[in-house]
C-alpha cells in the first residue's frame, strides 16, 4: 500500500565488477515473477472472465452468450441499491468504531505499555485469528442472542428503548438488527485497524512529545498538532483495510442480521449460488469494485498523505 | 528581533537550583546539588555520559520531576510547573523537529500555541538570524544536519525564553561543522543575551563556548568555574584528566619553604607553589599539563628553580602544529609532552635519553586518595 510510505531504501551501490552488471539488472524482474504470475492467474484472468460474464445473456439451460448487454448493470444497481447503501453505511460505521476503539489501544501499546506488555497486547490483538472467521461470528450470535447477557444488560439499563427508537434495534432484540451487523463487522475487522495504527505510532520519536510540551502545547494540543498528524498514514491504511473488506462482507449480515440487513455481498452470493444468474452477480461485483475505488480515491485525495513522512 | 530578545533577557533569567536531586528506584542519577546560573551567561554542564548532566537539564526544563529540591527561574519557583508553563525552551539532542511541518511552521509552533495571530514577521526575522530565510517551506528531512540544528535553535529562541537549554545540540554533527556551529551559537548568545545552559560531553566544546563550566561526575558537580580557571587549577584528578590532558605524578610532601612545598616523587625533588595545592595531605598527586613541559636532550643544562625529571622517549608523533612525546620518566610514569614545532629538525627519536623541565608555578597538587586515572576514559569502571 502506497499510503504507508516507508522511506525509500537507499540505492544499492554495486560492489561487483561491471562485467556482472547485465545479470544484476534482471534480478529484480526475476524476483517479481512469482508475484506477477500469481496476479495474472488469480486476479487478471478471473477479472476478464467475470467482465465477460457480466455482459452475457442467456440461462443455465440454454447457455450464456456475450451480447454486450450493459443493461444488466443498471438493472442490478436498481434492484440492489439498498444493499449498496447498507453495505457502505454499515462498513463506514464499523470503520469509525474501529478507529475509535483501535486508536486509543494502539496509542497505549506504542507509548504507554512496557516492552513486555507491548508484545502481550499485540498477541492478544491478533489472537482471534487463531479461530476461523465463521466460528467467531457464530460466537457473536450467542453473545447477542435474545436471552444472552448483552440483551439482558441493555434491557436493565433501558438502553434498548433508545436504540429501538433510533432504529438501530427493533423489538428489544439485538440479533437480526443493524446494530448486530455493525458490531460483528467492527469486531472482525478491528485488528486490521489496530496493526497499521500501531506501526505508524510506534515510529514516532517520543522526544517530539517533549518538544511540543516544551513549546507550550498542552498534552491534548500535542496530540492534535503533532501525534495525530504524524500518524495519519496509519489512520488511512487502517481505515482502508477495514472499510474495503467490510463493504464486501456478507458473513456478518448473514449470521447476525435478518433479510432486511442484507448487504451487497449477500446479493452477490445469492445471485451466484442460489439464483444462478451469473451476469447479474458479476455486474454487482464490478459495481461494488468501482464504487469502492471511487470512494477510496476521493478519500486519499482528501487525506493528502503524500506529503507525510 | 535581537533587541526584543535582549529585552526579555534583561527581565531576569537567573536559574537557581537548590538541593535538587533525582533517583530512579535504587540508583541515583543526580545527588542533591545547588547551582546558580547567572542571568545572561553561557553555562556548560560538562561530563561523561551518565554523569547526570542531561537529567539536571531536563529537571530545569520540567521534563523530569526532581526527587527533591527546587528549581527557580528568574526568582519564580517553577518546580511544580509542567514544561508548557515554564519560561524556558529546549534545543533537543537530534533536534526533535516536527517531521510533518515545514521549517516555517516548526519555528512558528511555540508562538501559535500561545495564541499569537500574526507570526509571519517574527518567524521570518528569526529565520534570518539563523540564516535560513530561503528554507522556510522545506521539510526538516530536506535539510542538512547543520541546518536542522539551526532550525531547532530558532524554534526555541523565537519564544523569547528566559533561559535556553541545549542538550548536546552539536552531538550529531561532524567535527568541522561542529566547530562552525560552536562559534555560531556563541555569536547568537552574545547577540540576544539570553541565559544559555548547555549540556555537553565534549570538553573542547564547553571551553570554546561557555563563560562558566560545571564539570559533573557520578551525579555530582566536581568543580565549577571559568574554562581557564578549571584548566589551570583543577581541583580533582577527574577534572584534571577530563578537561584536557594532565600528567599526574604521585609524590610526598617533604617540607616547605616560604610559599613552596618541597615534594619527593620516587626520590626526585620537585617544587609546588602552596597556593596551587588543593589539599593539606602529605601524599599528593603533582600535576602538570603536557604543553607546559619543555623537553631537551639529557645533556642540556636546566636553569635553577625549574622542576626537572629525567626520562627516555618511548614514542614521538608528529601532528603538524606540534610533536607529542611519551616519555618514561625516572619517577615511574609515562608522561605526555607537547612541543610546538617552531624549529625544524628538533624531533627527538624514540629511545633517546631526555630531560623534562617546567616552571613549578605551572604545577598543581591534589589529594592522592583520589584515583589517579579518574576521567581519562580508561579508568576501571
Amino acid at each position: 500500500m502506497t499510503t504507508t510510505t516507508e522511506a525509500a531504501p537507499p540505492e544499492v551501490v554495486p560492489l561487483t565488477a561491471p562485467a556482472k552488471r547485465p545479470r544484476r539488472k534482471l534480478t529484480p524482474y526475476w524476483l517479481l515473477l512469482p508475484g506477477i504470475a500469481w496476479l495474472v492467474v488469480f486476479f487478471a484472468v478471473p477479472m476478464i472472465y467475470q467482465g465477460s460474464t457480466s455482459l452475457q445473456t442467456g440461462s443455465l439451460e440454454e447457455g450464456f452468450k456475450v451480447t454486450w448487454h450493459f443493461a444488466t448493470y443498471w438493472d442490478a444497481l436498481v434492484e440492489y441499491k439498498w444493499h449498496f447503501v447498507r453495505s457502505f453505511s454499515y462498513a463506514a460505521t464499523a470503520t469509525v468504531l474501529c478507529l475509535a476503539i483501535g486508536y486509543p489501544l494502539a496509542y497505549t501499546i506504542a507509548f504507554k505499555a512496557s516492552k513486555r506488555w507491548r508484545n502481550v497486547i499485540l498477541i492478544l490483538v491478533i489472537a482471534p485469528f487463531f479461530t476461523s472467521f465463521l466460528i467467531r461470528t457464530l460466537a457473536w450470535k450467542t453473545i447477542l442472542s435474545d436471552g444472552g447477557p448483552v440483551v439482558g444488560a441493555l434491557n436493565t439499563l433501558h438502553l434498548l428503548d433508545i436504540s429501538d427508537a433510533l432504529g438501530l434495534t427493533s423489538g428489544h432484540r439485538v440479533l437480526a438488527t443493524p446494530l448486530a451487523v455493525v458490531c460483528g463487522l467492527t469486531y472482525n475487522f478491528l485488528p486490521f485497524m489496530i496493526l497499521p495504527l500501531y506501526t505508524s505510532l510506534e515510529r514516532i520519536d517520543p522526544r517530539l512529545h517533549e518538544a511540543a510540551g516544551d513549546l507550550y502545547a498542552r498534552p491534548f494540543t500535542t496530540f492534535r498538532k503533532v501525534t495525530f498528524p504524524i500518524s495519519l498514514p496509519g489512520v488511512v491504511a487502517g481505515t482502508l483495510l477495514t472499510f474495503i473488506p467490510a463493504s464486501g462482507d456478507y458473513i456478518n449480515a448473514q449470521l447476525l442480521g435478518s433479510p432486511s440487513e442484507q448487504m451487497v455481498g449477500n446479493g452477490i452470493q445469492k445471485q451466484f449460488l442460489n439464483v444462478l444468474d451469473y451476469p447479474t452477480a458479476a455486474a454487482l461485483s464490478f459495481i461494488l469494485m468501482a464504487l469502492i475505488l471511487g470512494m477510496v480515491t476521493v478519500y486519499m485525495k482528501k487525506a493528502g498523505t503524500e506529503d507525510l513522512v | 528581533m535581537t533587541e526584543q530578545l535582549r529585552d526579555t533577557a534583561a527581565a531576569g533569567g537567573d536559574v537557581r537550583l537548590t538541593g535538587i536531586s533525582k533517583t530512579y528506584g535504587a540508583s541515583t542519577a543526580v545527588h542533591p546539588l545547588d547551582l546558580t546560573v547567572p542571568q545572561g551567561s553561557f553555562f556548560a554542564l560538562l561530563g561523561a555520559s551518565g554523569c547526570g548532566k542531561t537529567t539536571t537539564l531536563r529537571m530545569i526544563a520540567g521534563l523530569e520531576e526532581p526527587s527533591s529540591g527546587t528549581v527557580l527561574i528568574g526568582g519564580q519557583d517553577v518546580t511544580a510547573l509542567p514544561p508548557y508553563r515554564r519560561p524556558v525552551n529546549t534545543v533537543f539532542q537530534s533536534y526533535a523537529l516536527f517531521p510533518h511541518l515545514d521549517i516555517f511552521e516548526n519555528v512558528a509552533f511555540g508562538l501559535r500555541r500561545r495564541g499569537k495571530k500574526d507570526v509571519r514577521k517574527q518567524v521570518e526575522e528569526m529565520l534570518e538570524l539563523v540564516e535560513l530565510g530561503a528554507m522556510a517551506r522545506r521539510k526538516p528531512h530536506q535539510l542538512s544536519g547543520g541546518q536542522q540544528q539551526r532550525v531547532a535553535v530558532a524554534r526555541a529562541l523565537i519564544n523569547h525564553p528566559q533561559v535556553l537549554l541545549l542538550d548536546e545540540p552539536l552531538g550529531a554533527l561532524d567535527l568541522k561543522l561542529r566547530r562552525q556551529m560552536q562559534l555560531e551559537l556563541k555569536r547568537i548568545q552574545t547577540e540576544v543575551g539570553i541565559t544559555f545552559v548547555h549540556v555537553t560531553h565534549d570538553q573542547e566544546e564547553a571551553m570554546t563556548m561557555a563563560d562558566t563550566i560545571a564539570v559533573m561526575n557520578g551525579g555530582r558537580i566536581e568543580q565549577l568555574g571559568a574554562p581557564a580557571d578549571l584548566y589551570e587549577n583543577p581541583a580533582t584528578t577527574f577534572v584534571a584528566n577530563f578537561l584536557g590532558q594532565s600528567n599526574l605524578i604521585p609524590a610526598e610532601v617533604t617540607g616547605r619553604s616560604g610559599d613552596e612545598l618541597q615534594l619527593s616523587a620516587s626520590g626526585v625533588r620537585l617544587a609546588l607553589p602552596k597556593a596551587r595545592c588543593a589539599t593539606e595531605a602529605t601524599r599528593v598527586h603533582l600535576g602538570v599539563r603536557p604543553e607546559k613541559i619543555t623537553i631537551a636532550h639529557a645533556c642540556t643544562e636546566v636553569a635553577e628553580g625549574r622542576n626537572r625529571v629525567a626520562g627516555t622517549v618511548v614514542d614521538s608523533s608528529f601532528i603538524g602544529v606540534s610533536t607529542q612525546y611519551v616519555v618514561r620518566a625516572e619517577t615511574g610514569q609515562e608522561l605526555a609532552v607537547f612541543e610546538q614545532n617552531m624549529d625544524r629538525d628538533v624531533r627527538i627519536a624514540a629511545g633517546a635519553p631526555v630531560v623534562l623541565h617546567w616552571n613549578p608555578a605551572h604545577s598543581f597538587g591534589m589529594d592522592a586518595t583520589q584515583a589517579i586515572d579518574a576521567g581519562t576514559g580508561e579508568e576501571a569502571a
